[in-house]
């Protein structure tokens, strides 16, 4: 198979190259990419036969696959909210050609069985490239470390309890300690569960007013403290995952200064929604860390725009609908968002926020360093991972078509603008022209 | 309106309508023969999924009085035990085809999931820590029985107001009206960022100083235990109303409280035992209240 795409704008922070090129695929394998002064249009439209698939693709985008560094795919354990090849199918829809899937399966990833078992399944049933995440407890515990060591050797990436914060602070400078030894980042949620006590949404004005229990900021913001610290004094990197605060901005912004070695995701939710999305009792925004306030949302957009929030993540949480239809309260946390995480964050580029190649190195070259993935871009002899996006193409979200068994998600009927066409992973093509 | 789910969702003229509706219903509690037909042949189920003896008699009570057949459904009976889902409860119920579910629930926001997804009319007998809207009306009618208004009025609620849906539905209740708020604690059960119309007083002395009507609520001992309150007993010694509150408190103000109550902790036997409180009062009109916002609830027509 010949896959031959003419006249797009290619976009690739791995290569530093940038401008107008036609790109050709062999078998899986970049065979050419050549930058050209201007666009030289086909004499025909895009066709493709069994054999030979052209694109013309003048006025479209060709970015390096997405990297999603935090994302649930749920298997093995709860197959029944997501699967290893709907969750990827679903990644792929969203312009991700790479997932780090969290640890916080059934059984847990923490111990290089279940790590085999996910990149067996991802083999022979993903769409796209998945990069486990083991778990920094056994158990997701927080008590006795796992074997980091043998989980990197399985194919872990990085270790993280998400959703468990490790709160212990002995346990957190132990694992830094040994991550070291490893070379793969601690991913740490923030949150002091003390102070969030049994809270569903942010504390404050609107939590009292519906009566719902609230998550302090302060919850976040210790323990960002305290790890940023920890990493400080121990020397060993930190990820900080889904920032939801000003308060946490600056911490990280300070320490970034003082030259401690950690790095910040967000998650589209955060600069896009504020609690008020919870005021009607919507389950379907009810997220960990909570929703915050338009301050925060501001402070978050800033520290995208200044590089103290170095990646943007999904958070994909997808959830039966039975675990959302239930009262705000009892709901579960998460967002069903690999697919809509992309299309959310071109609205930075529409709103002259981000430029297109600062929004994209958020979602590749950024978290590949992070993770010491090696991704290559766009070069020839290298595997095909690429994108074809029409960034003014508008679409309407729609829970009902989205791949992902999670229809979790608060933007139901948003209409968003830049849609990805095609990708690229190896020998598999997605045609998702529609 | 086809369900009552917090004050939140009423406008000052609902509020008084059901007020003035109330008043009629009280007239006939006061009769001999205690009952109306209005709703023969109607059913009610009322719900209960926390343990509750007053707020279940009183919706049973008024429910009776307007010649509804009624059911009960406590937690000790219910399905929850055997892992059925809220939602699965709801349409087994609505299979029964009953016309009005009163609810009480340990989740804020679950008289809410409730009406939207049934059918009958729905009445929150209280939703976790959101909202108890029969109480506010009942509080709402007490006052203004004995004030004759509530414009003007300077309402303090003591305690712990963070837990309380009591105090959330008497605050958007009171909100309605030309009223002075005042929330009155220790920092610790007063929230951290109050609402813009309500004034927070920690001191009480201060706090109830001018009031019209101290409006207290009920101090629980897991509060303790949470270090919410070091102790009962330190509770009582600052923020309890003892009776040197006689000294200073306005001569005419009024003292409420929803019950149940505990004596030496947030209220001293004189003082509720004194004139001054209207705490049976509020039980009576209870019933008038439950009796108006059942009548006034109209079912949905399938």
């Amino acid at each position: 198979m010949i896959i031959k795409i003419y006249n797009a704008y290619m976009i690739d922070p791995f290569t530093n190259k940038e401008g107008i090129v036609d790109i050709f695929i062999e078998d899986g394998v970049i065979s050419k990419v050549q930058l050209k002064n201007k666009v030289k249009s086909l004499k025909t439209n895009s066709k493709s036969s069994s054999s030979i698939m052209e694109i013309e693709a003048s006025g479209l985008y060709v970015f390096p696959g997405l990297i999603d560094m935090h994302t649930h795919l749920r298997e093995p354990g709860y197959e029944y909210k997501e699967t290893i090849r709907t969750g990827t199918l679903a990644a792929i829809r969203g312009g991700f050609t790479s997932v780090c899937c969290m640890a916080n399966t059934n059984p847990v990833n923490d111990n290089p069985e279940v790590t085999y078992y996910i990149l067996a399944k991802a083999k022979e049933e993903g769409s796209c490239d998945v990069y486990p995440i083991g778990a920094i407890t056994k158990g997701l515990k927080g008590e006795e470390l796992s074997e980091m060591v043998m989980l990197k050797e399985a194919g872990c990436v990085a270790f993280s309890d998400d959703g468990m914060p490790v709160m212990n602070p002995l346990i957190m400078r132990r694992a830094l300690e040994y991550s070291k030894t490893i070379d793969a980042p601690i991913i740490s949620h923030c949150e002091d569960l003390f102070l969030s006590e049994n809270g569903v949404m942010n504390e404050g004005k609107l939590s009292f007013y519906l009566g719902l229990k609230g998550i302090p900021k302060a919850s976040e913001e210790i323990m960002v403290s305290r790890d940023v610290i920890l990493s400080k004094h121990f020397k060993a990197p930190i990820h900080i995952a889904h920032v939801s605060t000003k308060g946490s901005v600056e911490i990280i912004k300070k320490a970034k200064e003082e030259g401690v070695h950690v790095t910040a995701e967000t998650c589209p939710h955060y600069f896009t929604l504020t609690e008020e999305a919870v005021a009607s009792y919507n389950t379907n925004a009810k997220v960990n860390p909570p929703l915050r306030t338009e301050e925060d949302k501001e402070a978050i957009i800033e520290a995208l725009k200044e590089d103290i929030i170095d990646v943007i993540a999904s958070d994909h949480a997808p959830h039966h609908i039975d675990e959302k239809k239930v009262p705000f309260q009892e709901a579960l946390n998460g967002i069903s968002g690999v697919e809509t995480a992309f299309a959310l964050s071109l609205r930075l580029v529409h709103d002259g926020i981000l430029n297109l190649r600062e929004l994209i190195e958020k979602f590749t070259i950024n978290p590949s360093r992070i993770l010491k993935i090696n991704k290559n871009g766009i070069k020839e002899g290298a595997e095909a991972d690429l994108i074809v996006v029409d960034i003014e193409r508008e679409w309407i979200v729609d829970k009902e078509k989205l791949v992902s068994l999670g229809k979790n998600t608060p933007f139901d009927g948003w209409r968003l603008k830049g849609k990805v066409l095609f990708a690229f992973k190896g020998k598999k093509t997605f045609d998702m022209r529609e | 309106m086809k369900d009552l789910i917090g004050i939140k969702d009423l406008s000052r003229q609902n509020i008084e309508e059901i007020l003035n509706t109330a008043k009629a219903f009280k007239e006939v509690l006061n009769r001999d023969i205690k009952k109306v037909p209005t709703l023969r042949g109607k059913t009610a189920i009322n719900l209960f999924f926390e343990p509750s003896t007053r707020t279940r008699t009183s919706f049973e009570l008024a429910e009776k009085r307007l010649s509804l057949d009624v059911l009960n459904f406590s937690i000790s009976m219910s399905s929850v035990v055997k892992g059925e889902t809220l939602y699965d409860t709801l349409k087994t119920i609505e299979a029964y085809n009953v016309d009005y579910i009163v609810i009480r629930h340990s989740s804020s926001g679950a008289a809410k999931f409730v009406a939207e997804n049934t059918t009958a009319s729905v009445i929150n007998a209280g939703d976790g820590i959101n909202e108890h809207p029969t109480q506010a009306l009942l509080d709402a009618f007490s006052i203004l029985e004995v004030k004759g208004r509530i414009d003007g009025l300077k309402i303090a609620i003591v305690g712990d107001i963070i837990h309380s849906r009591v105090a959330r539905s008497n605050l958007y209740l009171l909100s309605n009206f030309d009223t002075e708020i005042r929330f009155v604690g220790p920092p610790t059960l007063l929230p951290k960022d109050p609402p813009d119309n309500v004034k927070i007083f920690y001191d009480i002395k201060e706090g109830l100083k001018d009031v019209d009507v101290v409006m207290l609520l009920r101090i629980q001992l897991e509060r303790q235990n949470a270090a919410f309150i070091p102790s009962l007993k330190e509770y009582f010694h600052v923020w309890g109303l003892k009776k040197d509150i006689f000294s200073y408190l306005k001569s005419d103000a009024i003292i409420m409280h929803p019950g149940p109550m505990n004596r030496g902790v947030e209220i001293s036997t004189e003082v509720a035992d004194s004139p001054r409180s209207i705490i049976l009062r509020q039980v009576t009109n209870g019933i008038a209240i439950r009796m108006a916002v059942i009548y006034l609830l109209t079912p949905k027509e399938i």
